[in-house]
């Protein structure tokens, strides 16, 4: 478990008042040419607490969301920590190149940094990452890119099972309607198990064979897969 | 927006506190406590699925020294690291510019996953950076690092944490072929004196594979990178 309870409350007592409620605009941008993300996720959360880190083992909660979509782990774990948090703000799947503007409102100064996630489909345990940027204070608007990372914690087999429970391979749905079938998989190891850069999807360009049921002229991407736009007015 | 006024405040009282802290602030001739040393922990990790990185090498400077440039040839001690891995002549090369302060190389690869610091230090000016450079060892001659990262402005306990691209460094043909590629994947040959690429950087395009159709290549889709392949954090420690 990589969230840690802050361990002091330094800021509150110096810079006191209470009311110290910030909004944010966050506009999200699916940047990929045919992937899906599964519902976002936005937090602001306390300094030295991270959602996931490279080189770090995924957390249960990063784990579910990475391989079955499923935010509510992670959602139960921020509001341990008191984070201020926006869930799933495209009310579903976000298809390429969708936008979508929400309003994140910070209720404690606490919560001073900023992480997205979301799944990236169809794949198996890849997804979008910001990890832990320090939300900016002064008016203005502010771009970061995000690259595709790779939970680490399932092999990359590219095949469409239908599953997405986590310890089980295989990948939940291709959303687009664009997956193959009867793949033998493109590999059943996972060197790295470890938070790292995804080195991409393989595909190959036959639906139904081998080795993967990706389309490589389709599910391939580049980073960085995803835009967030931060709007201080 | 109860916090703009504290932001504000803290905005105008930043820089005055970095003018003391650094001194001479973009003059870098002048250095408010000459001969205090600057510290600084640099951290890489290896952020790749199974590309191990060779030991990093790490270079303190001040402006007048430059570990690589895109678009411009690699130096013959930066290709025996990108071909082959030892960061040694790379590192010797930069003791010899009267710009380079200090050096630190590992001795041993960072995995996949995995992270290594390292810590140097150096007299304090405004126009202090650090440079670094590792090999992706299943691969031709790619690399990951970054010249000239500005330091010199970074307050003690203050961090920066770079993503760091993969370079090619252009010295060697991509071939993939079990005899060029020194990495676990092949076991073949590292440093070769013969520049057969275009002999320029350029970011680099990734490796094909054998699973992509390469039938020549020693690699698999799991050597495959897409940048960035590595992060840097750098912390001023004193």
């Amino acid at each position: 478990m990589k969230l840690r309870l802050a361990t002091t409350l330094t800021l509150t007592t110096l810079f006191a008042p209470s009311a110290w409620a910030e909004t944010f605009q966050i506009e999200i941008t699916n940047l990929t040419h045919g992937n899906y993300f599964t519902p976002v996720l936005i937090a602001a959360h306390p300094a030295e607490t991270h959602l996931f880190q490279a080189g770090a083992q995924a957390s249960v909660g990063l784990q579910t969301m990475a391989e079955e979509g499923d935010i509510a782990l992670l959602v139960s774990d921020l509001q341990g920590l008191g984070a201020d948090v926006v869930g799933n703000p495209a009310g579903g799947l976000m298809a390429p190149g969708q936008v979508v503007t929400t309003t994140l409102e910070t209720l404690s100064n606490n919560n001073t940094q900023l992480s997205v996630v979301a799944m990236i489909l169809p794949t198996n345990d890849a997804f979008i990452g910001l990890d832990a940027i320090s939300l900016p204070t002064e008016p203005g608007r502010y771009t970061f890119n995000l690259n595709g990372y790779d939970a680490g914690t399932e092999a990359n087999d590219e095949l469409i099972t239908g599953s997405g429970a986590i310890g089980t391979p295989g990948i939940p749905a291709a959303p687009g309607g664009d997956g193959g079938q009867n793949g033998s998989g493109v590999t059943n190891t996972e060197t790295n198990l470890l938070v790292h850069i995804h080195r991409g999807v393989l595909g190959d360009t036959d639906p139904t064979g081998d080795p993967s049921d990706l389309d490589s002229r389709i599910h391939r991407w580049l980073n960085p897969v995803a835009r967030v736009v931060v709007t201080v007015q | 927006m109860n916090k703009t006024p504290l932001s504000k405040t803290l905005a105008m009282l930043l820089p005055t506190l970095s003018l003391f802290g650094c001194g001479g602030d973009g003059d870098s001739n002048v250095s408010v406590n000459p001969g205090s040393d600057a510290v600084f922990e640099v951290r890489i990790i290896n952020l790749t699925h199974n590309q191990p990185l060779s030991p990093p090498g790490v270079i303190l400077h001040r402006s007048g020294y430059s570990a690589f440039a895109a678009g411009n040839p690699v130096s013959v001690e930066l290709e025996v690291l990108a071909e082959g891995g030892d960061p040694a002549d790379w590192i010797a090369q930069a003791e010899a510019n009267n710009a380079v302060l200090a050096t630190a190389a590992d001795t041993a690869p960072v995995g996949p996953g995995g992270s290594t610091t390292l810590s140097i230090t150096g007299n304090r000016s405004a126009d202090l950076a650090i440079s670094l450079a590792t090999m992706l060892v299943n691969t031709n001659d790619a690399f990951t690092g970054r010249s000239g990262i500005a330091v010199g402005q970074l307050a003690v306990q203050e961090s920066l944490r770079l993503n760091l691209p993969a370079y090619d460094a252009g010295t060697e043909a991509n071939s993939e072929t079990a005899a060029t590629i020194p990495g676990p994947a092949a076991g073949g040959e590292g440093f070769n004196a013969i520049r057969d690429d275009h002999d320029f950087v350029s970011i680099h395009a990734g490796v094909v594979t054998s699973d992509d159709g390469l039938n020549t290549s020693a690699l698999d889709e799991s050597h495959r990178f897409i940048g960035p392949t590595a992060q840097v954090v750098i912390t001023r420690i004193q």
